[in-house]
């Protein structure tokens, strides 16, 4: 397994991702619960996440592993379950949190709340309410990409659950007919809400369907953070190199349910149990320790982790709402040369 | 099975789920297609049935939209009475060739051969802070289509009734409960029969009409029980079917009222409102005022979503406009 192990400073950046990721969503669930910041020091009252929280605990090797070989040029496009691919992007996690609790300083100044996140500043193009929705979009900003000759790539990310929409063939056949620069990972967390995908999906998955219209597919361990990273960087430099799109098929799991609020009472709590094993942070943690890294860096990391999080819920609760007026702002443009 | 006579208390959810139980119990030849239906549907709409009934007739299907209307669609055609589960209107628009293109144009365009008695569940309206993609009223976009009956239940005794109406129609019917309703109680009477069109005066008045379904129509209660006080009697009336709609009731209503104001969740701009306010006027040459949402889309922060919101309070408001 260490055979995929980077340099230590390498290392260290993806497990600092990963703690960041779930440090924050460890305090948005919190937050959509109470109202009470993750570590219960700071009260913010009335003040709280609202509405659908979809969690990616336990899968945040995959956004980490794949976002950190893009560029700020790059474009990616996710899904419900968005706040990882969005932080390993490199979007502020403060304006994130904001976003989350529906505060003028999010991102879209709380129109969109967790499902519509978005961070174009970092070419975050978007979360999405609407599954498999991501691809066919991911599918045309690479195609202007490529129409633009820029020396840039779209990451696709979408659940196991999406690739039976219609969207997600008709994004691959697009893809591979017009060799776009873009690369498909599908995160196989194995649910689909409350129903497991694997009795839904005929065949043998993403790979195999990415494969039948000739798109080479790679699978991974999608909890061993290296492993994610050592494929990632095949596949884009692949696709960075202008041979058309791949598939990253990481086989992972939703520790928990649908959303923050889903105990996931169907489900056999000895398959959680199993998956908990692979956490991909602890495992991440313990392949650190045995190439050399210190607790200390580690823990430190933690730390950093916590106290980023725990600001930004500091500055999300004290932050202004947005106007009332704001609802009728960006709607739409009218009339001609407005816009350019 | 003893037929409940006497009326039992349930919710909305829990009187659709009975309804479609009664017809799945009449008609081996109704089933349920959706994602999740096996357990009850993401708002216990369905719930039991799949234990009741097995998954050869409460079938869970992968996240296909289109392909679930389609297949709703090839069911129909073969002989099958389907119910189709969307989740909500805003995922029914990935099945939007299917319902429009094909639902309703089949029986239309191959000459009265086929038919396609589905019945298509999609709950509207505003899901408290789920943003612009879970929150859209769309009744307006299918009332606009030939071929589709529409139908906004507000309350558990229409939900039962009419879901057991649009089971035993003969064509595709749009069915679009509203997801803040799922958790209303009221006695409801497995015995009462509601055909589809017909709409229900819930107050009596002469000062005003007004005109309004689902969700709404407990907004519109409100304002008129607080009119009343201020003696302004209205006759409200609750539409439940948009298509057909109630024309002779709403007529009837208008032509003495001589006032009508229509609300609604949706969107104001080309909503339902203005097909009933052109009708009225047309035949009745009423005073008219309609109300419903700007022309925005849903947002996510509370003081966003409430812009969206059309309240008991902007009724009133609008009644005594009309009134004064
Ligand atoms: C078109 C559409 N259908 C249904 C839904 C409801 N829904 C939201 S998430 C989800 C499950 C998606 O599963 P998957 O793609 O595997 O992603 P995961 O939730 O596992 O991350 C469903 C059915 C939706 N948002 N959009």
């Amino acid at each position: 397994m260490d055979s995929h192990f980077p340099d230590p400073g390498r290392a260290l950046a993806l497990y600092r991702t990963m703690a960041r990721i779930r440090a924050f969503e460890n305090a948005a669930e919190i937050a959509s619960q109470g109202g009470v910041s993750a570590y219960g020091q700071q009260a913010t009252g009335s003040v709280r996440v609202r509405g659908p929280l979809h969690l990616s605990t336990g899968q945040e090797a995959v956004p980490a592993g794949v976002c950190v070989h893009l560029k700020p040029a790059d474009y990616l496009t996710s899904t419900h379950r968005g706040h990882g691919h969005t932080l390993a992007k490199g979007a502020d996690l403060r304006r994130m949190m904001a976003e989350l609790f529906g505060k003028a300083t999010g991102f879209n100044g709380g129109k969109g709340g967790s499902m519509h996140i978005a961070d174009f500043s970092v070419g975050m193009l978007g979360a999405n309410g609407v599954v498999a929705a991501g691809l066919p979009i991911a599918v045309g900003a690479a195609h202007a990409q490529k129409l633009q000759k820029k020396d840039a790539i779209t990451v696709c990310f979408f659940g196991d659950g999406a690739i039976n929409r219609g969207p997600f063939l008709e994004s691959l056949n697009w893809a591979q007919v017009y060799g776009l620069p873009v690369l498909f990972v599908c995160e196989d967390n194995r649910w689909s809400a409350t129903t497991a995908s694997g009795p839904m999906t005929a065949g043998d998955g993403a790979s195999a369907r990415a494969e039948a219209l000739g798109i080479a597919a790679t699978q991974v361990d999608g909890n061993d953070v290296f492993a994610v990273h050592a494929a990632a960087a095949r596949l884009v430099d692949t696709v960075r190199s202008g041979s058309g799109p791949r598939l990253l098929h990481a086989l992972t799991y939703r520790v928990k349910g649908h959303v923050s609020v889903d105990p996931a009472a169907y489900r056999d709590p000895a398959e959680l149990a199993a998956a908990l094993d692979t956490d991909p942070i602890a495992r991440a943690r313990a392949a650190c320790l045995r190439a050399g890294i210190a607790a200390a860096a580690l823990d430190g990391t933690d730390a950093d982790a916590h106290a980023e999080v725990e600001a930004a819920l500091v500055a999300a609760a004290e932050a202004p709402w947005p106007d009332a007026a704001a609802a009728f702002t960006d709607v739409q443009t009218t009339g001609a040369g407005q816009w350019h | 099975m003893a037929l409940t006579t006497a009326p039992v208390d349930m919710s909305y959810a829990e009187a659709a789920a009975l309804a479609v139980q009664r017809e799945m119990e009449a008609d081996p030849k109704v089933v349920v297609i959706g994602e999740d239906v096996g357990r009850g549907g993401i708002f216990g709409q369905y719930k039991g049935l799949q234990q009741r009934f097995g998954d050869q007739r409460v079938i869970d299907t992968p996240i296909s939209e289109a392909a679930i209307m389609g297949a709703g669609v090839g069911m129909a055609l073969a002989g099958l009475r389907p119910v189709v589960e969307m989740r909500v209107v805003d995922f029914a628009l990935c099945g939007m060739d299917e319902l429009v293109n094909q639902a309703a144009k089949n029986r239309f365009m191959f000459g009265g051969q086929g038919r396609v008695p589905l019945v298509a569940r999609m709950p509207g309206g505003i899901w408290d802070a789920s943003a612009a993609q879970h929150s859209q009223s769309l009744e307006a976009w299918f009332a606009h289509m030939p071929g589709l009956v529409v139908v906004c239940p507000s309350t558990p005794q229409d939900n039962h009734a009419l879901l057991r109406a649009a089971m035993q129609c003969g064509d595709p019917v749009v069915y679009i409960e509203h997801k803040a309703l799922w958790g209303l109680r009221e006695p409801v009477d497995e015995t009462v029969t509601i055909p589809l069109g017909q709409a229900a005066r819930l107050r009596e008045g002469t000062a005003l009409t007004l005109v309004s379904w689902g969700k709404q129509v407990h907004a519109c209660a409100e304002a008129c029980a607080a009119l009343a006080d201020q003696g302004i009697a209205i006759d409200l009336i609750d539409l439940r079917t948009l298509w057909p709609w109630d024309r002779e009731t709403v007529l009837e209503s208008c032509g003495r009222t001589q006032r009508l104001l229509v609300v609604h969740e949706a969107v104001q701009a080309a909503g339902f409102g203005a097909e009933i306010a052109a009708t009225a006027a047309e035949a009745t040459g009423c005073r008219i005022a309609r109300l419903g949402a700007p022309r925005i889309p849903v947002g996510y922060a509370a003081v966003l979503e409430a812009q969206s919101r059309v309240g008991a309070e902007a009724i009133s408001a609008a009644a005594r406009r009309l009134v004064d």
